[in-house]
């Protein structure tokens, strides 16, 4: 009885398995696919839908402009949300609980409705769609993620250390730069590398704000249009590669903390 | 844990001032707006209700709001039903050494853009896809099945989705259960069935619950998967939003429906903030 439990329970873990990476498997499988139509039976391996993606420069520009976006608007979300992580964690602020309500507030909020928000504003102020405009949505979704994940790391014996740099004499700016920024190191990667993978995946906020030059994601909507084709499946299974070594160098830098 | 600094009270402020500032700039100001917005006509002229009234007076709109909130509840229950057991093995089952890489690879396709991911089972779903050509293949059935554009596929991509991050939350919650509970329920004389009813199902509720919510949000406010999996069949909310900006251009009634949709997410918040606070403490 004991036996054909455990065995069940495998059998449905390896069903589960199966359920969730069948997806990624029939697209970087079909994205080897020779022929025209990225269905069965499979006709490969063949690069030449890669080769398609890497010749196509509205789908290479798009790339860099998605890089460029996640890189300096994750670059801000960390900055922003570092430094208010610190200052709330080291100094009694007035209305400190409310304040940091406010800047986890966007977490509650769907992408959607920050993306309408922020384009009905922009409509107002006169502000063009551009990839600056998705930028700055991608700085609001992701602020509050980097700000909750560098407060909940800022410990007591790190204050320790700061306070000892204060007695020697260490200004205020080089405490902040050549203490706590290193001692935080692990929480800030953790949340650039968060920020980079969710800026680079996200679709609805860059496909509201920007118009001509505009993201991956949302080049790859625009070639849906097309109906099933390998080359989708090539740039999708180049999306998917990137984004996991994102995660990855987000697992490694938690993993970092571990050992402190 | 804090304490004032020896140079005043203007370097604190300084540091918190430019994230504050961000979010009331671009997260405030953009609501209010937007809400400004929703009470204006298309047409122009003054201050109206119009906007929201016609979710209630017109039937297409508010069967939207139906389709989303049928669509949100299946996909929530079937996720919890698929993940609570597949987390359970992978808490309980597998070797100590191996759980992290486990759980990693388990939650993997996660990291995918919903562009991508609806993509890639529009691949399997299809009429010519991979589970219509095997079907077919072995003569299973005759003719293929209408699986894409359909609510099921719609679902289905939901649910995969949700089952990865409902394992990651009710992982979590079943690893911080310490085993002295299960302990003491056996010494009481519990079974295995009853020790799970009583004592491990109940202390892993606030887990399912924060899993549940954070499905609920999520599930409402997403646009790609249905607008890939259903196309225009079955309508839902956000699709409802997009199309007033794509077709018509008529922002006070998309900033209205975004408005209606949020106070659905508030409401679902309410209902389970208790659990939700447990949590956080």
């Amino acid at each position: 009885m004991r036996a054909v439990v455990r065995i069940a329970a495998w059998l449905y873990a390896i069903a589960v398995y199966g359920f969730i990476f069948l997806p990624v498997v029939v697209l970087v499988l079909f994205s080897l696919q020779a022929t025209s139509f990225p269905i069965p039976p499979f006709t490969g391996p063949s690069l030449r839908w890669y080769q398609a993606v890497l010749s196509d420069t509205r789908l290479t520009s798009a790339l860099v402009n998605s890089l460029l976006v996640a890189v300096l608007s994750s670059l801000a979300s960390v900055t922003l949300g570092f430094l208010s992580a610190w200052g709330f964690a080291r100094f009694v602020l007035p209305g400190s609980a409310l304040l940091r309500g406010l800047i986890t507030l966007p977490l509650t909020v769907s992408y959607l409705i920050i993306g309408m928000g922020l384009l009905v504003l922009f409509n107002w102020a006169g502000v063009p769609k551009s990839l600056l405009a998705a930028g700055i949505g991608h700085v609001v979704i992701n602020l509050p993620l980097c700000f909750a994940i560098i407060y909940s790391q800022m410990g007591d014996h790190q204050i320790n250390i700061e306070r000892a740099a204060r007695d020697l004499g260490a200004p205020e700016w080089k405490v902040l730069l050549m203490i706590t920024v290193p001692v935080m190191a692990p929480a800030i990667f953790a949340g650039f590398f968060l920020s980079m993978t969710f800026s680079w995946d996200e679709f609805v906020i860059s496909f509201l704000l920007t118009r001509f030059e505009t993201t991956l994601p949302v080049e790859i909507w625009n070639l849906l249009r097309s109906g099933l084709n390998p080359k989708t499946n090539a740039v999708g299974s180049l999306v998917f590669a990137v984004s996991v070594v994102l995660v990855v160098f987000f697992e490694l830098t938690l993993l970092l903390r571990k050992p402190a | 844990m804090t304490f004032t600094g020896h140079n005043g009270r203007a370097l604190p402020w300084a540091l918190v001032t430019p994230a504050l500032a961000w979010t009331l700039l671009f997260f405030v100001l953009p609501f209010i707006a937007m809400g400004l917005s929703s009470l204006t006509a298309h047409e122009g002229g003054g201050f109206t209700l119009a906007n929201y009234s016609q979710l209630f007076t017109d039937p297409s709109y508010w069967r939207a709001m139906v389709n989303s909130l049928e669509v949100t509840a299946i996909v929530t229950v079937i996720s919890i039903l698929l993940a609570y057991p597949f987390a359970w093995v992978l808490a309980e089952m597998v070797p100590e050494r191996w759980q992290r890489l486990a759980l990693m690879l388990a939650v993997l396709p996660f990291w995918t853009s919903y562009v991508v991911r609806s993509y890639s089972w529009l691949l399997v779903l299809a009429q010519n896809g991979v589970i219509n050509r095997t079907l077919t293949g072995i003569g299973l059935i005759a003719e293929p099945l209408q699986l894409a554009n359909t609510r099921f596929a719609t679902v289905t991509g939901f649910v995969h989705f949700f089952v990865m991050l409902l394992t990651l939350t009710i992982f979590a919650n079943l690893k911080q259960l310490s085993p002295s509970y299960r302990k003491a329920a056996a010494d009481l004389g519990a079974g295995p069935v009853r020790t799970f009813l009583h004592v491990v199902l109940p202390l892993t509720l606030p887990g399912i619950m924060v899993g549940a919510f954070l499905t609920f949000v999520l599930c409402i406010g997403d646009y790609i998967t249905p607008q890939i999996l259903d196309g225009n069949n079955e309508l839902v909310m956000p699709q409802l939003v997009m199309m007033q900006i794509g077709r018509r251009g008529d922002f006070p009634l998309a900033s209205a429906l975004s408005i209606i949709l949020m106070a659905v997410v508030t409401v679902a918040y309410l209902a389970c903030a208790r659990w939700l606070k447990i949590e956080r403490a």
